[in-house]
């Protein structure tokens, strides 16, 4: 377990930022106490300070998790969020994306959202943009990329992609291995 | 008009005609036992029937003078005393069949009824001349008169009263027909073949009370391994149960009460799929009866449960949308503010995206106990040994809030990732996991306050779930258990910090319903280390033993709790709750006091010295006898300051006990004496004899547990002693005894074990020149019993004569 380097924290935070922008900052600096990221791995968790003393005494290869995964790095060292990094998101997200309830189990499964299981968009969402995808009832399902701006969404065709599927919370149950 | 041809043909389908009641007579036939109906003519006109009436009186008459008895009794019997007729033979034949068919149908009995319709004009029997008269009296309400007379009493009976009463006793008389053609009752028991019994068993089955239950001899338990047959076996069962509830009144000459039980236990294994061993152990745990409810309760699954997320969502949300996704549920009860229980579901109930989102967890009502036990309180350090799936990981996590650190550990690493799954799905942030072997604490990590030890076990209290495990475990499996869970559970208490302002508790709970892997672990850790048992908090549940056939247990096991699936409907399980209450780890009495006595002279590192001496005291196989007194001191020595005091006390002592074998005073008491024993023998007797003290003091402190009573006697000991111990010892026990009365008091305030040093030191000076005169009123108490004692008591004697 190490802290990041430059390079790696530069690479995570513009990925995170395309999600939730300047909110970034709160991540970091919360009134409950000082959090940080660390690597192990190749993941990235982000821990808060407390943890850190205890978890220096486990041993690296004993080490299977510590605090929330965020994501990890690639080989070719980008950065790849995590659906785990959902519950820091969705409460920071920028845009938004919600979609109807008969369109959730499609996503759940990893399909796109198409024009038809779209319910509400947030105004001046740009294309490929990060979005964060909730149902009605406003529980995060995921995230993902807005395949068309706010305007294009409006007048596409129904079976046409309108976001992106990147990560939603059925991998849970459908890829469990990979978490670890 | 004519359209119907065959008035007795039955109306079917359905239509509005087979609906229709036909009529008493019909619905009668039905009522009646098939050989009633046998005995049902055709249809006769009223003319034919009263000549019909007349003939029957006639007869009955007749037979009614033979045997006035028979006539209570069954249609069959009184067919034996009649005349016997071809037509009866008939009759008798198919009576009998129908009878084995119990209800034929009455398309079946329509069949007889023509088959009866020849003979009835031949054989006047009575008893289908009573049907039939009860069949008229049915037709014709006029005809209550002459019918009559074939009855007993004579008394004007309904028909259908008179139906039933009939029904009864042909019922009776069809059990003693299956038997040995006999009459009289069967009450006695004779030796009787397999074959016999099984036709007393099938009687049995209409002729409840009067049959009594054959225990097949020896022989016959080798063939039932052949071919087992279901039925009988389950039929066996009850009956031996019922011979064994009331063994006394019901048991055959000449059979013990362990044959039964051995038949019994080979059937329940038979029918219940148990391999013998595991059905042994459950025969030792559970009365019959309830063995048999808990044998029924393993077939059927436990009821669904789930644990709502408090860190997401609230327990009424999440049964809102539940129930607006199809599910049935309630809560869970009265001692749960988060569980809910699953009646049935229309949607997958792992697969919600209500569960996907983290709003709650799958757990079994029984795995939320544990943590309700361990009650962990915000910004604690938690350690949960073998956590996965992590359930009870989250929710520990939940209780605190996601404050303070967990260190989720499991031994499986394929395990461990559903664990991280979870965690990461309920959205729990302040979680450590790592795989290391429950083992390797506190060697990696310590000083938590609460640590959760749900242990490997065999799985013995959750056979709905697997039931593989009936006939997989034995004798070495359950054994190997247990021995991993005493591993664990003592490093499970080095992890503790006894010195934890909120915690120093410790939970170990295990799935199995196992003497060997519950209470003996638990009495097991009470000797080995400075835990004891508290109340768990939980106000249902079974208490765990305190004996259980020849071992006996710390009495203090009454906190435990177990559970039963046939008694609270949820997996079997154990919990039990330590609280530590010092740090230092006990050494083995043997050798390892040696080291324990070295390190008494090492002031300094009183706290770690302790760990040796009062441990020694705290360990003694007495003290379960001791526990009550020792306990409220061992309260007041809570504290490592105090434990430094008793360990200076125990060091002095260790002397003055060694000479007293009998456990005679309270630990304070001891450990007073053995401090001052300790200043002179310390010096003296480490460098001539370090092991032999060392044992000494270690079977001093061992002694300590005991009461009060013994102390005094504990002062005379070491004069009464063959080898002339040394009479200041047993003086400064005397002395050192109101003292530590005083000790004892003020263990909790004295702070600093050098000072205790050098009060102890001044009692033990003065001692000296009373000792002598102390020493002849002692004499008379017997030696003690352990030689060692003996050699460090001369050694005294050296060091102080």
């Amino acid at each position: 377990m190490r802290p990041l380097t430059e390079e790696e924290t530069r690479v995570m935070f513009e990925k995170i930022a395309k999600y939730i922008g300047e909110n970034l900052q709160l991540l970091v600096d919360r009134p409950d106490g000082t959090y940080c990221f660390r690597l192990h791995n190749d993941r990235v968790y982000y821990v808060s300070e407390k943890m850190l003393k205890l978890a220096a005494n486990i041993a690296g290869d004993k080490l299977v998790s510590l605090g929330t995964c965020f994501g990890k790095f690639t080989k070719t060292h980008k950065f790849r969020l995590h659906v785990t990094a959902l519950d820091y998101l969705a409460p920071y997200a920028k845009y938004k994306v919600w979609i109807k309830p008969g369109a959730e189990q499609s996503f759940l499964y990893g399909n796109h959202v198409l024009k038809s299981g779209l319910g509400r968009i947030t105004e001046n969402t740009a294309q490929y943009q990060g979005v964060v995808v909730y149902s009605m009832a406003d529980v995060p399902l995921g995230f993902g990329v807005a395949a068309k701006s706010t305007q294009d969404c409006r007048k596409v065709d129904p079976m046409a992609i309108v976001v992106f599927h990147q990560a939603d919370i059925g991998e849970y149950i459908r890829h469990e291995e990979t978490l670890t | 008009m004519g359209r119907k041809l065959d008035p007795t043909k039955e109306k079917r389908g359905p239509g509005r005609k087979a609906r229709k009641q036909k009529g008493a007579e019909t619905e009668l036939v039905r009522f009646l036992p098939a050989a009633a109906a046998e005995e049902n003519s055709k249809r006769l006109s009223s003319r034919a029937r009263k000549r019909a009436a007349k003939r029957r009186l006639g007869s009955i008459e007749a037979s009614k003078t033979s045997k006035p008895l028979g006539t209570k009794l069954s249609p069959g019997e009184l067919r034996k005393e009649a005349v016997q007729t071809p037509g009866k033979k008939g009759a008798q034949s198919s009576f009998n069949t129908t009878q084995g068919k119990k209800r034929p149908a009455p398309a079946h009995s329509s069949d007889e009824e023509e088959e009866e319709e020849d003979s009835e004009e031949d054989g006047e029997v009575e008893q289908r001349a009573l049907w039939d008269s009860e069949d008229s009296d049915a037709e014709m309400v006029d005809d209550y008169g002459a019918n009559l007379n074939s009855e007993d009493e004579g008394e004007k009976l309904l028909p259908i009263e008179r139906a039933a009463r009939k029904q009864k006793a042909q019922e009776a008389a069809a059990g003693d027909q299956w038997s040995d053609e006999e009459i009289d009752e069967e009450e006695e028991m004779s030796p009787e073949s397999g074959s016999t019994k099984d036709e007393a068993d099938r009687g049995l089955q209409i002729n409840v009370d009067e049959e009594e239950f054959i225990l097949p001899p020896a022989g016959e338990m080798e063939q039932d391994t052949q071919a087992p047959d279901l039925q009988r076996v389950h039929k066996r069962i009850q009956d031996i149960v019922g011979v064994l509830r009331d063994f006394g009144v019901q048991r055959e000459e000449g059979r013990s009460r362990s044959e039964y039980l051995n038949r019994l236990q080979k059937d329940l294994a038979t029918y219940y799929s148990y391999g013998d061993f595991l059905l042994g152990k459950l025969m030792e745990l559970f009365p019959v009866s309830e063995l048999i409810e808990f044998l029924e309760a393993n077939e059927v699954p436990r009821p669904i449960t789930l644990r709502t997320n408090t860190l997401k969502t609230r327990r009424r949300d999440l049964a809102q949308a539940l129930i607006n996704r199809g599910v049935n549920l309630d809560p869970l009860g009265k001692w749960s503010k988060t569980g809910l229980v699953v009646y049935d579901s229309s949607v997958p109930i792992g697969a919600t995206p209500e569960y996907l989102a983290g709003h709650y967890m799958l757990q079994g009502a029984s795995s939320m106990l544990p943590v309700m036990a361990l009650a962990p309180q915000e910004h604690e350090r938690i350690l949960d040994m073998c956590c996965a799936p992590g359930g009870k990981t989250s929710y520990i996590a939940q209780l605190m809030k996601n404050t303070g650190v967990i260190l989720a550990n499991d031994a499986n690493a394929e395990r461990l990732k559903s664990v991280v799954g979870n965690l990461h799905r309920l959205g729990v942030t302040n979680a450590i996991i790592s795989h290391y072997d429950g083992r390797q604490f506190p060697k990696v990590v310590g000083g938590f306050d609460r640590v959760l030890l749900d242990a490997p076990c065999s799985g013995t209290g959750v056979i709905s779930k697997d039931p593989a495990v009936k006939t997989n475990k034995d004798e070495k499996d359950v054994l190997r258990c247990a021995h991993l869970q005493k591993e664990l559970l003592l490093s499970a208490i080095d992890s503790v910090n006894a010195a934890s302002k909120t915690g120093g508790y410790l939970v170990y709970c295990t799935c199995s319903i196992m003497v060997e892997e519950n209470e003996w672990v638990v009495d097991y850790a009470l000797k080995k280390r400075n835990v004891r048992l508290v109340p768990t908090g939980l106000d249902f549940g079974q208490e765990g033993f305190t004996r259980f056939r020849e071992r006996r247990f710390h009495p203090t096991l009454r906190s435990t709790r177990r559970f039963y699936p046939h008694t609270h409907n949820m997996d079997g399980f154990f919990i039990a709750k330590f609280k530590k209450f010092s740090n230092s780890i006990p050494q083995a009495e043997i050798g390892n006091s040696a080291t324990g006595t070295s390190k008494n002279l090492d002031l300094p590192d009183l706290k770690g010295q302790d760990s040796s001496k009062s441990e020694n005291s705290s360990q003694p196989a007495k003290k379960a006898k001791a526990a009550t007194k020792a306990k409220p001191l061992l309260q007041k020595g809570q504290r490592p300051k105090k434990a430094s005091f008793q360990k200076l006390n125990g060091i002095s002592e260790g002397a003055d006990s060694e000479l007293s074998t009998v456990p005679s005073a309270t630990k304070a008491q001891m450990s007073s004496r053995l401090q001052d024993s300790s200043q002179f023998l310390g010096k003296a007797n480490v460098p001539k004899k370090p092991k032999r003290t060392g044992k000494l003091k270690g079977q001093a402190q061992k002694s300590q547990s005991s009461e009060k009573a013994a102390s005094l006697r504990q002062s005379t000991l070491p004069k009464g002693r063959d080898t002339g111990t040394p009479s200041l010892p047993s003086l400064s026990e005397t002395q050192a005894t109101p003292r530590l009365n005083e000790h004892g008091q003020t263990l909790g305030k004295a702070k600093g074990a050098g000072k205790k040093a050098k009060f102890q030191k001044e009692n033990g000076t003065p001692k000296d020149p009373q000792v002598h005169t102390v020493s002849p009123l002692k004499s008379s108490r017997p030696p003690p019993a352990k030689k060692r004692k003996t050699a460090s008591g001369s050694n005294r004697q050296r060091l102080f004569s």
